[in-house]
Order: C-alpha cells, then structure tokens, then sequence
C-alpha cells in the first residue's frame, strides 16, 4: 500500500483532525495527535490490512530551543504485506507527554526508555519508565540541544563536550 | 504438611563476567538452578556517539560508526554511506560496489567466525574458538594490505572507499576462500554433530516467529525461527540483486527451530553463502575505476529525514538521519540490531537453567558496542 | 614400607618405633615430591598439548620451549597476596584447600610406584581407594559455602552431587576388576594379571580384554573416573565460562595452588588405578619381556590415560548438570551393574 493508501484507511477509522500528510524529499510520513495513539498504534498492528507487525526504529528529535518542539518518529514495516510507513508525533519541549506503545511492540519499551533517558519524553503507561543508558541518578537529558553536562557525578568530574565551529 | 516453598535468589551476572559478550549485567532472579526472570542492565559502554554525531561532518561520523559495532566495522560503515548516498542521490562506480559487497561479505565471515567461537567457549568446547580465529587471521590480513587497520576501518566513505586494493589482493582472496571452504566440515565435526554440543544446545530457548517479529529481533536470530527474510534479498541494496546465493533459514531435523542449535547452524550456512557471494564477485570485479571519482568535496544534503537499513551481520542496521541543510547531521540516530535482540533474553531465558541462559546469550551474538553506543 | 623400615634398621636405627616414624616421614616427603613434580610435567604437558590441538604452541619462552613455565608459575603463586574475603568464614575458607588434598593425598599410600614399591600394601587396597577419595566433597562444599559468594555455592553444590553421584560407577567398575581376580589388594591383582587368555601373558593377560564386560567396565570406569577429577566435559563446578572459577573463586595465590595441584594428583589417581585394575600394572604388554622395568611401563600407561582425559578436555564441550545426573543415573550405573552380573555368570561358565 502506498502511503495516500494508508492515510486514507487510517482517516476511515479515526477522525481526519488527528492526521496531518506530509512531504519531505526522501521521506513521507504522518503526523499524528500524540493523545489518540495507543488506539492507532493499535489499530496499525491489527488491523488485517495494515498489519505492521514490525517497529523497525524509534528515535526522538529535539528541534531546539527556538522552534520549541520536539518529535518522535516511529518507522514500521508490514512482514506481510511488505509495505512502510514513518509516522511522527510533534510536542513541545517541555512536559511533553506520549501514550506508550510497548504492550503493542514489545520493543518498544527499551526504545522508549531510550528516548526518555536521552531527550526527557514521558511515555504514560509504561511499565518501568527508567533511564536505559545512563546510570538511574544522572541529571539532564543529554540529547536536547541545550544539555548542559553537570559538573561532577559521584565525585567524579564529568568533562564538557565542545560543538565544533560550523564549516560556512 | 503445608506447600515448601523455596526463596528466590538474586544473582547477578556482573558486567566481568567472562561470557557476557561484553560489559554487560544481567540480574538473574532464579529459584535453585531454574532462572525465572532475566534484566539485562545495558550503558556500561555508552559512548554518547549521537551527541558526538552532532558536532561532526558527515565523513567525520564514519570513525565513530565503526566503532559501535566493532566485530563487523565494514558492514557499519556500509550502511551510514549508503544512507548518505541516498540523501545526496549519489551513484557510486561498479568497481566500489563491487569492492563494498566483497569486504561487507568478508566481514560477514569474520564476525560469524567470533559469533560461533564465542559460542562454542560459552558451552565449553573451547578449540573451536582457536580454529575460527585462525581463518578469522587470514580476513584481518586481507583488511590490513588494503587499509592498514585489522578491526576498525573507516574504509566505506561517502561515494567510494578510501583505498583502493592492492596488487595481489584478489589472489590472496581466491586462496582464503579455497582454504576456507574446507573448513566448515572441521567446524561441522567438531560442534555441528557434537552430541554434547546438541544436547546443551537444540531446543534450548526456542524463539517462536511471532515474538521474535514483535521484539524487532532480525538478522540470523530471526531466519533460525523459520522466518525467511534477508535484507539483501528481500530490499536489495547495493548490487545484491545480481548474486545467486540462497538465504539461510533454520531447520528442524536438530532440534526446533527457533532454537540455539538453529541460530548458530544459521551463521555456519551464511558463512559458506557469503564465501558463494565474494567468489562471484571476484569473478566479475571491474578492473578499471578509480574508487575516489564519486566522493564528493563537501557534503551537504538537503533539509529531510531518512531512515535506511542494510543488513548487518547481527541483523537490520538502521540510520535514521535527520539534516538541516547543514555540513553537520542534525540527528544520527543508530538502529542496532544487537539491541533488539538482547531485548527477547526474558522471554527465551526464562525456564531454563543458569548455565543455559549463558547459552542463550551467547546464541543471540550480541555486540555491547552497537547497544550501548 | 617395609624395605625403608629394613634400611632404617641397617643404618642403625635400633627402635622399632624411630624405624617407623622415620620411614613414614620419608615416604610422606617422598609422595608430596612426586605429586609436585608430577603436577610441574602435567601441567606443561596440558599447555603443550592443549596448545598444538588449538593449532598454536603454548608455552615458548621461559626455558627451552617453555619447559620452566610451570616453574615460574608456581613463584609467582607462592608470591601472591593471600586474600581471604572480609565476609568469609575465616576457619571454614583456611581449612577447605587441606581437607580437599587430604582426601586425595591419603590416597596415594596405597598407589604403587612399581613391583613392590608401594607404601602399604593393604588388603583392602582398592576398597581403601574408593572410601577416602570421597573426602574430597567435604573440602568442595567448605570452599564453596565459605567463600560467602553465589556462584561459588553453586559451584560447590553442583560439585557435591556431582562427585558423590558418580563414585556408584567408578566403584562398580572396580568391582568387576576385583571379581576377575578375587582380590582388593593392588599387589596382588597386578600379579593375577601375568598370565591370562591361552597362558602366554603380556598384553592378553590385562584385565580389560579377558572378557567383554570387563572391556565395558574399563570405558565406564574412564568415563566416572574423568567426572570424579571434575575435568571437562564434567567441569561444571569449576566451569569457566559461567562460574568464572566455581567453588574456588575467591581464593588467590598459594591456597588455589593447592586446588589446583589436588586435581592434577586427581587425575593421576585415575590414570593409575585404571592401569592397574584393568590395563596389568606394571607388566609389559610384550610376553616375557623383561628388559624395561616394570616403572616405566606402570608410568607409561598411566601417561597415556592422562593424555586420554586431556585430549577429551579440549575437545568436547560441557555437559549441564541434570544432563550431567542423567548420565551417572540412567546410563552409566545401570550399564555398571549389567557388567557385574555379565562378569559374574563369565567367571561361573567359561572363566
């Protein structure tokens, strides 16, 4: 199924106003309204159409301070049928609460405790929402585009990461 | 007489621990010898190389890509060009397509090489591990006469390869492979057929089909369930498509499949078809092509995201680039295979005895480089 | 024993008591030189062997080909820190290495050295034999429970059952030996073995080809023998891979130089009593060849079964230990006592 496809099965069950289509040179994907997910993450695995029995990968982006939002990018695939499909949920930086989908994709739980130990996204109704890769009493979200590294952990002195200059 | 009831006890598999592949720790809950949950505790290796990736230029992240994944460098470096490729919409000459495909498939068959070895030392046969390292000698060797490095390359650039190979390279290949082939029936005799091999190791921490596809586990861990899929046949990339080879796919005369005995029998069959795949691609290796002509001087793609996968010997390698239209990637995020399949070790290990869960583990080859980062 | 009592008298040695004591302690400084020097060449032959089984060569280096290895290893042990952990049972954890070479060191009063040359030739020899190398289970479960650590309980745990379980074949086997030649003592069973099938000696005189069923006896008893030493494919209680080092993983320096040197004298144990049980002791395999003494082909034989339980080490992987248990249980001991009563209708009809 292409993509208009699946929008259009996907507006059939849930309301239009939840989706948004769009374009990008090598991708296109949907956005969709974070409060209605679980329901549409689950209706994507089951439904016999659809049936993307695989998340392939999760990853969340921090767009900075200054466009203020943050998204996570899901990207399935169907074993089935074998077709894709990206889809991305958009919030803001701050409290930025997502239903969580690992009871749909089991992997997803180690996923999103990725993306909360990294960006600081809370996924309700996980079942153990701690951080995966750093220690549990670490500060900070280190990929948000404003982390700042603390300065000691346990004693130890953490070093700063420099950013490069920007080639012009 | 009321029911006994025996206390579960804590243990942990430390992160030294000779058979974690890795700095890895598990918390085992076990009641006697039973173990009745696994939590694998992960990001003792974490080297924050997303963050890094950010402050890089797109050539720049390719070192530190090899190093996630550190038994199988060419393969990493493999699939961050292509993604790159795809965002510039780059061709890259046959020659470097050929070369890429020949190295990806050598080192395919050097990480299965450790991946078995491994193996074999976990369940206690330990001369097996010796011989794979040998054959393992002779594919360092081949790496080191064309890029000077024996296990991180950074050879795989954007648009072409770093060097080109040498005088004698090609020969030097023909007699690893017909040294090698051989080979497989000593492993064969020694562990394939062992019985005390297949006792420790058929139906142990079966993987049905439908909990593997939902854990997201792919690569030989999942074709040893019985699922027919491989990257390069099914969503070729590269030159895949012009290869006659078959996908290796578990078995069940040995045990069920989805078993241990089935991923490792999977990876000894991917050898001999990687070792299929770099014979025809030395039989018809352009000669003439310079392996720099594509690279490009400055690297900037245009404002999207993109996620591409390619097949890593562990499974699915996914990069999901973000880019901003800048020379430096906005987000690299690296989808590891080895990270989704440690993922299932609660459901598989679950039942089964202390020293399997050690087998199970050393069944589902994981790399501490690639899940940490 | 005797002799040394006699060589004690002639020296001057008036009293019994003195002639006695001091031979005991010669014989006793005697064994502990035999069992060191013994554990120096097995220890370089498993390198060297393991190594050109592995296609590589161990041991170069230090000395000719590494001959002086095991030398340096041992300084380096004895050097070592000795570090009892600070939630050990102190009493428990000094006492294991002892009671654990005890077990094994009582033994060789009774292990021949060649024709004669034994400390006490008991009449219960072989019985002898059995019943105190059980010892060695006291001194696992201390290190293992003292060692105030998981893995090292299940290391000792797992040993406990697994040594305990296969004395039934190892003894069983045994007891087909002794039924062929109607004795327990060593001296005497080597002897019976002179002269066997058609009268001619040599090689058709040892025990293991006199009839089919002391043939399998000989197998099984390799097979327990190689799990009563605790070597792979039995080693699950020192099992590398998942236990890091077992029962024995909190001791350091001279006191694990002390497990490790029990288990080398272990193997010997086997290698001899399989020699003299089943393969003629010191008699030559040639009929009335009587030009190479009796030592060397004693130490030959049991060379070659050490060699034997090495090359099994580095080839097969382990066995898990409920595989372990079925194999004592289901397999070995009723093939055991299927051998006994084989042996014991042979001996009735035809022998």
């Amino acid at each position: 199924m292409t993509r208009e496809e699946i929008y259009t099965r996907l507006t059939e069950q849930f309301h239009e106003s939840l989706f948004e289509k769009s374009d990008e040179p090598f991708n296109e994907f949907i956005t969709v309204q974070a409060d209605a997910w679980f329901d549409i993450a689950k209706y994507l695995k089951n439904d016999p159409e659809l049936y993307f029995d695989s998340l392939m990968c999760m990853s969340g982006v921090d767009f900075g301070p200054k466009d203020d939002t943050m998204e996570v990018a899901y990207d399935f695939h169907s074993m089935r049928h074998l077709h894709k499909i990206t889809t991305k949920i958009t919030g803001p930086r701050e409290d930025f609460h997502i239903p969580s989908v690992e009871s749909v994709w089991r992997i997803a739980d180690w996923h999103e405790r990725e993306i909360y130990d990294l960006f600081g996204i809370i996924f309700d109704g996980h079942r153990n929402l701690k951080r995966l890769l750093l220690p549990d009493d670490w500060e900070g979200h280190p990929l948000r585009k404003d982390y700042e590294v603390q300065e000691y952990y346990h004693g130890i002195r953490v070093p700063k990461i420099k950013p490069k200059k920007l080639t012009p | 007489m009321g029911d006994l009831r025996t206390e579960e006890m804590t243990i942990n598999m430390g992160p030294q621990h000779p058979s974690t592949h890795g700095v890895l720790r598990l918390k085992l809950r076990t009641d006697g010898e039973v173990v009745t949950s696994v939590q694998p505790v992960i990001g003792y290796l974490h080297r924050c190389f997303e963050k890094h990736a950010e402050n890089l230029e797109y050539p720049g992240v390719i070192p530190f890509v090899d190093r996630c994944d550190y038994l199988a460098s060419m393969n990493n470096d493999h699939g961050y060009s292509m993604a790159i490729e795809k965002l510039l919409g780059i061709e890259v000459p046959e020659r470097v397509e050929y070369l890429r495909v020949i190295f990806a498939e050598l080192q395919r068959i050097a990480s299965h090489l450790v991946a078995f070895g491994t193996f074999g030392l976990d369940v206690g046969a330990f001369t097996p591990f010796l011989y794979a390292f040998r054959e393992r000698e002779m594919i360092l060797d081949l790496f080191e006469m064309t890029c000077g490095a024996r296990l991180l390359y950074n050879y795989i650039w954007v648009g072409g390869l770093s060097h080109d190979i040498p005088e004698g390279f090609v020969e030097k290949t023909y007699e690893f492979l017909d040294h090698f082939e051989p080979q497989i029936k000593e492993y064969n005799d020694l562990l394939t057929n062992n019985k005390i091999f297949i006792e420790r190791t058929a139906d142990v921490g079966v993987l049905p089909q439908n909990v593997a596809i939902n854990y997201g586990v792919t690569g030989p861990q999942l074709r040893a369930s019985g699922v027919d899929w491989d990257l390069r046949r099914d969503e070729p990339y590269s030159i895949y498509d012009r290869f006659d080879w078959n996908v290796a796919v578990g078995v069940d005369d040995v045990g069920v499949l989805g078993d241990c005995w089935n991923r490792y029998y999977v990876k000894i069959l991917e050898m001999q078809e990687s070792a299929e795949i770099i014979r025809q691609a030395l039989d018809h290796l352009p000669v003439e092509g310079d392996v720099q002509e594509a690279v490009p001087r400055k690297i900037r793609p245009p404002k999207g995201s993109l996620y591409f996968r390619s097949e890593n010997p562990r499974g699915e390698l996914g990069f999901y680039i973000v880019s901003d239209g800048k020379t430096q990637p906005f987000r690299v995020k690296m989808r590891s295979p080895a990270l989704h399949n440690l993922g299932v070790i609660d459901e598989i290990a679950s039942g089964w005895l202390v020293a399997d869960v050690v087998a199970i583990l050393g069944s589902l080859d994981i790399v501490l480089g690639e899940i940490d980062r | 024993m005797q002799g040394l009592i006699e060589f004690f008298h002639g020296i001057g040695v008036a009293s019994d008591f003195w002639a006695a004591a001091l031979s005991i302690l010669l014989y006793t400084l005697f064994v502990f030189g035999f069992i060191a020097i013994f554990v120096l060449i097995a220890v370089y032959l498993e390198r060297k062997v393991s190594g050109h089984m592995q296609d590589r060569l161990g041991p170069m280096r230090v000395g000719y080909h590494g001959i002086l290895q095991t030398l340096a290893d041992t300084l380096k042990l004895l050097l070592k820190e000795d570090i009892i952990p600070a939630a050990a049972d102190r009493l428990l954890f000094i006492l294991a290495p002892f009671v654990l070479f005890l077990g094994t060191f009582m033994v060789y009063v009774v292990l021949p050295f060649g024709p004669g040359a034994i400390g006490a030739d008991l009449n219960i020899g072989l019985f002898y034999i059995v019943a105190v190398s059980s010892l060695v289970v006291i001194g696992i479960i201390m290190a293992g429970y003292s060692s105030n650590n998981k893995w090292s309980l299940y290391g000792g745990m797992r040993a406990a059952a697994q040594i305990v379980s296969y004395e039934i074949p190892v003894g069983l086997s045994l007891l087909v030996g002794v039924m062929m030649t109607s004795t327990l003592s060593i001296v005497q069973m080597v002897q019976m073995q002179e002269t066997g099938i058609g009268g001619v000696g040599g090689i058709l005189g040892w025990n293991f080809i006199q009839n089919p069923f002391a043939f399998i006896a000989f197998f099984i008893y390799l097979v327990a023998g190689t799990a009563e030493a605790n070597r792979t494919p039995f080693d699950l209680p020192e099992a590398e891979s998942e236990l890091v080092a077992g029962a024995f993983t909190e001791y350091s320096g001279m006191r694990w130089a002390f497990f490790f040197l029990a288990e080398y004298a272990n193997m010997w144990i086997v290698a001899i009593v399989a020699s003299i049980v089943f393969l003629g002791g010191w008699h030559s395999p040639f009929p009335g060849e009587t030009f190479i003494p009796g030592t060397i082909w004693l130490f030959a034989k049991a060379f070659g079964i050490v060699f034997v339980q090495m090359w099994a080490r580095w080839t097969f992987p382990r066995l898990r230990v409920d595989q372990l248990m079925v194999t004592c249980w289901k397999y070995l001991t009723p093939i055991a006592f299927f051998n006994i009563i084989g042996v014991g209708l042979w001996l009735v009809t035809i022998g």
